[in-house]
């Protein structure tokens, strides 16, 4: 692949949004993603959206992600798919495998050549590192077993691929994730014997969490997950309720006939690639933990490197969305392919965003972000 | 804090009570009309969009929750459909000497059937009452979000927010 | 189990089935899906035995993040199979991983 203007890393929202923005203006852009499919975790979002209707809210995630591919192809975006950048070298060169599966009808199918791992260096005038999030892990007796998974994974085998991951659930985690993913189980067909929470309350939207009361699934506050049971898969599962220190209370152990355990416990910014390319991260608890800094133009400590969306802080799609919007703006600006009407357009964008990070459940997720662009003054380029 | 929507995953009474959605009693015994049970300040507004009547008000922030103004709903059940939340439901009083009938989303299979006897839920997912389906919809504006209308006594209508669903 | 019929996304699209084996299994498979969905559509869980204390492992983030996943794939060991495809007539192995270390 020849030079690019800009490469994007994760063809999620935020990705194939900062790659439409600088298709839009004549850009040569590639969006680069290692999984089989672009439209990162979207695709498999069933639900309709919160937001307002700029957001495309009371749209189902999988119809904006259809839509972002189609509006990307449309200004000549390249997405490849199968391709995982592995490492930003100084100077934007990108260190990328490109894998290619071969057809049964080639007499691949049971040779080794398969698949077929290319390696190539590609330069970008300018990045957007849109890698998305990672689920947190949570430990406890048994948390290896198959049958444990992240409340993603789930999502992503039954919405994705259409198979049931397991016909009898508990979920772990009452945050926004474990509530709408142990919804979409029921959509889906299997059981859900209990969400468990550690915290004294619900983290997650009210709504999320009616719609799974109403079906009758019990919502269990100040209760976790102490083992799980099974020699090779899980057969069961023992939850306790906790104290305030989150230790489980001797005697209060039940023991639930479920195959799978669905860990929602949190995600965490996708930050591998930032930190190898030498982006200097702070640690923001709301956020998911370590984050890139950046400045409002979601540009890094390294000049030319954006991120956007949950690599930038976890948040929401709407809040990606914008994100990397305003990205791929930027990026292009800075190649002096910007629009007269840009100002006025990263104006409208900003305020959206604020918008979005309003209301008491949002606030201090506000304030981090906020946290993050002070701390961008001293080692980011000037917005 | 022992109870609510933050703690048990449904509204208690009192929630219902402050919610600017609920409309009044006396408006509930006029005839059908939008029951908005939205009580957090989320970023979300597509209700207000979707209200022919303009009886759904959010306005700015986006935060506002929603407020009815009652006298404007004509009970058309657009918004039941609308809310991302499925926290909208329609009640009408007025179906018959014996029945009141709760309309609410269902995005579940296998759907009921127009004169199936169903066991009626409660907001906690438990079984109240015996309800009729009256009217299964899903139209190509509900994207997807088929909407239910069960009858039942008049005195669960308030209780009542779903069917038992059945496992295939 | 596939998910034949759902509220939400319809009926299972037409798709291309076909024949994998996994182990001395023959599974039906719908060609182009991750080999990690086949696999947990016929019920298999265990993708792996770690190299150590040979212990179970399977899907844990399905989205090619964390490689539990790890299966040997046509006689390539160390495969993710969330994010890698089927082929008709491919051949999957429980990976056992107390082997020498190999790469292609």
């Amino acid at each position: 692949m020849k030079g690019l203007d800009l490469a994007v890393i994760g063809a999620g929202p935020a990705g194939l949004a900062a790659a439409i923005e600088g298709g839009k203006r004549g850009c040569r852009v590639a969006v680069m993603d290692m999984n089989l499919q672009p439209g990162g975790q979207l695709i498999k979002q069933i639900h309709k959206f919160f937001g307002a209707r700029e957001h495309s809210a009371g749209s189902r995630g999988v119809d904006i992600a259809r839509r972002l591919y189609r509006d990307a192809e449309g200004v000549g975006v390249e997405i490849l798919t199968s391709c995982e950048v592995y490492s930003i070298q100084p100077g934007n060169r990108l260190e990328v495998i490109l894998t290619s599966f071969g057809d049964s009808n080639r007499g691949h199918s049971q040779s080794s050549t398969y698949m077929r791992r290319r390696h190539e260096s590609i330069s970008a005038k300018q990045v957007v590192i849109a890698t998305g999030g990672a689920e947190n892990a949570l430990n406890f007796e048994g948390w290896t077993l198959p049958g444990v998974m992240g409340a993603g994974a789930a999502q992503t085998m039954a919405n994705v691929w259409r198979v049931l991951p397991g016909e009898r659930v508990l979920m772990v985690g009452a945050g926004n994730v474990g509530l709408i993913v142990a919804y979409q189980l029921l959509q889906a067909g299997a059981e859900v014997k209990a969400v468990v929470e550690a915290a004294p309350e619900i983290g997650g939207y009210g709504v999320h969490a009616a719609k799974v009361s109403r079906a009758g699934v019990p919502i269990l506050t100040a209760h976790t997950v102490v083992r799980a049971f099974g020699e090779s898969q899980v057969t069961g599962a023992q939850i306790a309720r906790v104290d305030e220190s989150w230790n489980p209370i001797p005697g209060s152990e039940q023991e639930l006939d479920v195959d799978t355990i669905c860990i929602a416990t949190g995600l965490r910014p996708n930050t591998r690639i930032a930190s190898l390319a030498g982006c200097k991260l702070m640690y923001s608890p709301v956020l998911g933990g370590w984050t890139p800094i950046h400045n409002k133009r979601l540009e890094t400590s390294v000049p030319g490197i954006y991120v956007a969306g949950d690599a930038a802080g976890i948040e929401e799609a709407s809040t990606a969305l914008e994100e990397g919007r305003l990205a791929g703006i930027a990026a292009a600006v800075a190649l002096g392919k910007g629009r007269r009407e840009d100002r006025e357009e990263i104006e409208a964008i900003a305020a959206r965003l604020s918008s979005l990070r309003g209301g008491p459940f949002c606030a201090e997720r506000a304030v981090a972000k906020q946290e993050i662009l002070s701390r961008a003054e001293a080692i980011c380029q000037k917005d | 804090m022992s109870e609510g929507l933050g703690v048990k995953g449904y509204l208690s009474a009192g929630e219902l009570k402050s919610a600017p959605g609920i409309p009044s009693e006396e408006r509930m015994r006029q005839g059908p009309v939008a029951v908005i049970e939205c009580i957090q300040e989320i970023p979300c507004n597509p209700c207000e969009a979707a209200c022919p009547t303009g009886a759904i008000d959010i306005g700015s922030p986006i935060t506002n929750l929603p407020r009815l103004d009652e006298g404007k709903c004509i009970g058309c059940r657009l918004c039941v459909s609308a809310c991302p939340g499925l926290a909208i439901f329609m009640v009408d009083l007025t179906y018959s000497d014996e029945s009141a009938t709760v309309t609410f989303p269902y995005e579940y299979l296998p759907l009921p059937e127009k004169g199936q006897t169903v066991r009626a839920m409660n907001r906690a997912g438990e079984p109240v009452c015996a309800g009729t389906v009256i009217r299964v919809q899903n139209p190509r504006v509900n994207d997807k979000t088929p909407v239910v209308t069960v009858a039942v006594p008049h005195r669960y209508a308030a209780e009542v927010r779903g069917i038992l669903r059945v496992r295939r | 189990m596939r998910i034949k019929d759902h509220p939400i996304l319809g009926v299972l699209p037409e798709a291309r089935w076909v024949k994998i084996r996994v182990d001395d299994r023959e599974i039906t498979a719908i060609e182009g899906e991750p080999v990690a969905a086949a696999v947990s559509a016929a019920g298999i869980r265990v993708h792996r035995y770690t190299a150590k204390r040979g212990e179970p492992r399977g899907v844990f983030c399905g989205i090619g993040q964390c490689t539990d996943c790890m299966m040997r794939v046509n006689g390539v060991p160390n495969v993710r199979t969330c994010i890698t495809p089927v082929v008709e007539g491919m051949v999957v192995e429980t990976q056992l991983e107390a082997e020498p270390k190999e790469f292609s």
